[in-house]
């Protein structure tokens, strides 16, 4: 790897938008492209920053997410209010173990994946670290992939809640943890998208 | 952007413009900061809202389920169970509950908790819901002002489970009747409450705690009187038969009425006692104060089946006491067992006659009184035993004036006083009839008997003398009847020799009379002929011989 050359190197920096490539001024500065008005950058600015500040959103909305009700079913046989972790243990317990695991994987297991995944991507760029940028590369893209996936549960509570409406025999109201559990999806998402892979293969000395 | 950057020339890379730096990524920490704040402030609201939480203990935890059976106060739901465990015990089950925020002022050392289940009484059917939805607790605050976290739990909801505006008064009866928590209670056939709770006393009385609702609490008057309305008063009186009853709920679950006594001398300013007295029934509620009683012995030489405790004792017609008890004494001077009465008396009972008496000074005290029955004695005043139904036999004890009876003794000084009996009716009535049956008694009856068997004998040894003897010849009587009646006939066949020889000579005496005729003729027309004899010629010769048939 030592024998690519980083554009930096060069002393180049290339227009996103319009691809005019133009010679690297500093770092520090607020850079237009000649040619477009867009702005150029030599890497996204403040990426880890705003990655890291995006990443502990979502960890704080994470638990909220976890804790507060995420649905409020009533009917005949009484009223619940329902968690994540609490529907997903009444799932397995009847039974369908298979839609537990869905629901687990979705809800829980991929957003705490997100978080282990940014944390280490940024862990490892902050420490300028060479380890395993191949797959520092793909775990950022399998990140940036699965981020979609994980709005299963804000869509299983919004069907719910709008066709269950019957009244007296049952319905389905959304409780203020799926709110917090879609801001953990969006804010998990924007974190992802402003990571810049790039730096995974920067070397600064 | 102010100033245009030159075009880029071909050799040369061109330089971007260069502006001043942007500080608005910087507020990206904003998200995060954000979503602290919202945290945090979740936790804290979170905190703050956390309710108390309370163990209650019940004898049964029978369909409480941990997170799902909710805390209900006035069918609000305050709080949830969030655990159920058996005591170190036991013997209970101690459930405990997180409640909201605002239900912690409901939380009173008297506040009561209790299991909410269906039931279905004969007044009411509650808890129904609770058949789909499951037990909920329910929850009625207390008034008391010291707070508390630990309860015990009621077994049976209380009657008013949401403190309605009214009064609660307690009520006093020797026993509660038919009455159930939850009896209603009647102002006029309008029911204005009902009973929230019974309690038997350590004197062994009862107390029932009865609750009249807002509007209808001003109908209770210091002169008001309770009775037990429970079942049905049917009274056979001189105007036909009386049915009453307060309701038809009342019949099957007994209840209370209540209604204004009579006007007595009660300060106008009185408040309404927090304590009354529950009566047997209406006319006993009705009827004037009794004052205290005068015990009075009876000794009856006779038996007095029927005479039951409770039995009334009346004065002229007027019921003024009833029978305590009926002992059997023993005399030793004449080894007989007289029937020994206390009977309780009400002189107060006798109304107008008892004002006027209580004028002259003459019930004051147990002196005087025992000097007036002592004057009242001399006039004649007997206790006697009276039936009071031929049906059942129940006997009452009548104080009458009965100036024919004979002179008793009566001792002032005796407590209680004793009162001079003498028999009852029935009793005469039973003597009469005894001395009917003894002179039956006394009758020859064997002899009678004895005698009258004879005759039968004899009679039996005629009949048989008769069957024997006298019938077969009064057969043979017949039967030679029948062959003489049989010849008679036989003779006077017209066939019969008989017959016909009587027809004979019938004929010949005919022509014999004939002759004679002729003779008498021919004598009549020739009387010489007497003398002379016949002319030859003229005479026929058959005259002739027949005249020796005639002459005899």
């Amino acid at each position: 790897m030592t024998a690519f050359k980083q554009s930096l190197e060069l002393g180049l920096i290339r227009c996103r938008t319009c691809g005019l490539a133009v010679s690297y001024v500093s770092l520090r500065m607020d850079r237009r492209c000649p040619r477009c008005h867009s702005r150029i950058e030599h890497r996204t600015p403040l990426s880890t920053e705003m990655t890291l500040a995006l990443l502990i959103a979502g960890i704080v909305f994470y638990i909220p997410a976890n804790l507060l009700p995420v649905m409020h079913t009533s009917g005949l046989l009484g009223e619940a209010d329902s968690t994540i972790l609490g529907g997903i243990f009444e799932f397995w317990r009847a039974g369908d173990w298979d839609i537990a695991l869905l629901i687990f994987i979705a809800s829980v297991a991929v957003p705490f994946t997100k978080f282990i995944a940014i944390g280490l991507l940024l862990l490892t760029v902050r420490k300028n670290s060479r380890w395993q940028q191949h797959q520092r590369t793909v775990l950022y893209r399998i990140v940036e992939f699965i981020g979609y996936w994980s709005m299963l549960d804000v869509i299983v509570v919004a069907l719910t809640s709008a066709l269950m409406q019957f009244q007296v025999l049952g319905t389905a109201a959304p409780r203020p943890g799926i709110a917090f559990f879609c801001a953990v999806v969006v804010v998990t998402m924007l974190s992802a998208l402003s990571f810049d892979p790039r730096l995974i293969w920067d070397r600064r000395t | 952007m102010s100033a245009a950057p030159p075009p880029p020339s071909d050799e040369e890379l061109p330089t971007p413009a260069i502006q001043s730096r942007r500080w608005i990524p910087r507020l990206v920490w904003v998200v995060p900061i954000a979503a602290a704040v919202i945290g945090i402030s979740l936790l804290i609201r979170n905190w703050e809202n956390e309710g108390p939480r309370i163990t209650i203990s019940f004898l049964s935890g029978e369909g409480l389920q941990v997170g799902k059976t909710l805390i209900k106060y006035r069918d609000v739901t305050v709080g949830h169970v969030s655990a159920v465990v058996l005591s170190a015990d036991h013997q209970t089950v101690l459930v405990s509950a997180d409640l909201s925020k605002d239900a912690e002022s409901l939380l009173k050392a008297d506040t009561q908790f209790w299991i909410v289940r269906p039931r279905i009484g004969v007044g009411s059917v509650s808890g129904l819901d609770t058949l789909l939805s499951g037990e909920y607790i329910g929850m009625k605050t207390g008034a008391a002002t010291l707070s508390e976290r630990h309860f015990i739990g009621l077994e049976n909801p209380p009657a008013l489970s949401h403190g309605p505006r009214g009064r609660e008064l307690q009520l006093h009866a020797a026993r509660a009747g038919s009455l159930g928590i939850g009896a209603p209670v009647y102002f006029r056939q309008f029911q204005v409450g009902r009973v929230i709770d019974e309690n038997l006393l350590p004197d062994g009385s009862t107390r029932v705690t009865v609750f009249v609702e807002a509007p209808y609490d001003g109908f209770l008057k210091p002169v008001t009187r309770f009775w037990n309305a429970s079942g049905i008063d049917v009274r056979l009186g001189a105007d036909g038969l009386n049915v009453q009853t307060e309701s038809l709920a009342a019949v099957l679950a007994g209840g209370i009425a209540f209604d204004d006594g009579p006007a007595e001398a009660v300060p106008a300013a009185a408040g309404v006692p927090e304590e009354f007295t529950l009566h047997k029934n209406e006319t006993e509620a009705m009827a004037p104060p009794d004052g205290d009683p005068h015990y009075v012995r009876m000794r009856f030489a006779q038996a007095l089946r029927g005479l039951d405790v409770g039995a009334p004792v009346e004065f002229v017609g007027v019921n003024i006491g009833s029978v305590v008890s009926v002992d059997l004494g023993y005399e030793p001077r004449d080894k007989s067992f007289p029937v020994i009465v206390t009977a309780k008396l009400y002189p107060r009972r006798m109304g107008q006659a008892y004002e006027a008496l209580a004028a002259q000074g003459k019930t004051e005290s147990e002196e005087t009184l025992a000097a007036f029955v002592g004057t009242l004695v001399n006039r004649g005043l007997r206790a006697q035993p009276r039936s009071a139904s031929l049906l059942t036999g129940k006997l009452y004890v009548a104080l009458d004036f009965l100036p024919a009876s004979p002179r008793a003794a009566f001792d002032k000084s005796i407590r209680p006083l004793e009162l001079p009996t003498v028999s009852g009716t029935f009793q005469e009535l039973e003597a009469g009839v005894a001395r009917i049956v003894k002179k039956v008694n006394d009758l020859p009856l064997g002899q009678i008997a004895a005698d009258l068997h004879t005759d039968l004998n004899d009679l039996h040894e005629t009949l048989s003398e008769l069957h024997t003897r006298v019938l077969p010849s009064a057969v043979d009587t017949l039967s030679a009847l029948h062959g003489t009646l049989d010849s008679a006939g036989r003779t006077l066949d017209v066939e019969s020799p008989l017959q016909r020889s009587l027809a004979e000579t019938l004929s010949e005496s005919r022509s014999t009379l004939r002759a004679v005729r002729e003779l008498a003729d021919y004598l009549d027309r020739h009387p010489d002929a007497l003398l002379r004899g016949r002319r030859p010629q003229k005479v026929p010769e058959r005259p002739a011989s027949l005249s020796s048939d005639a002459k005899p």
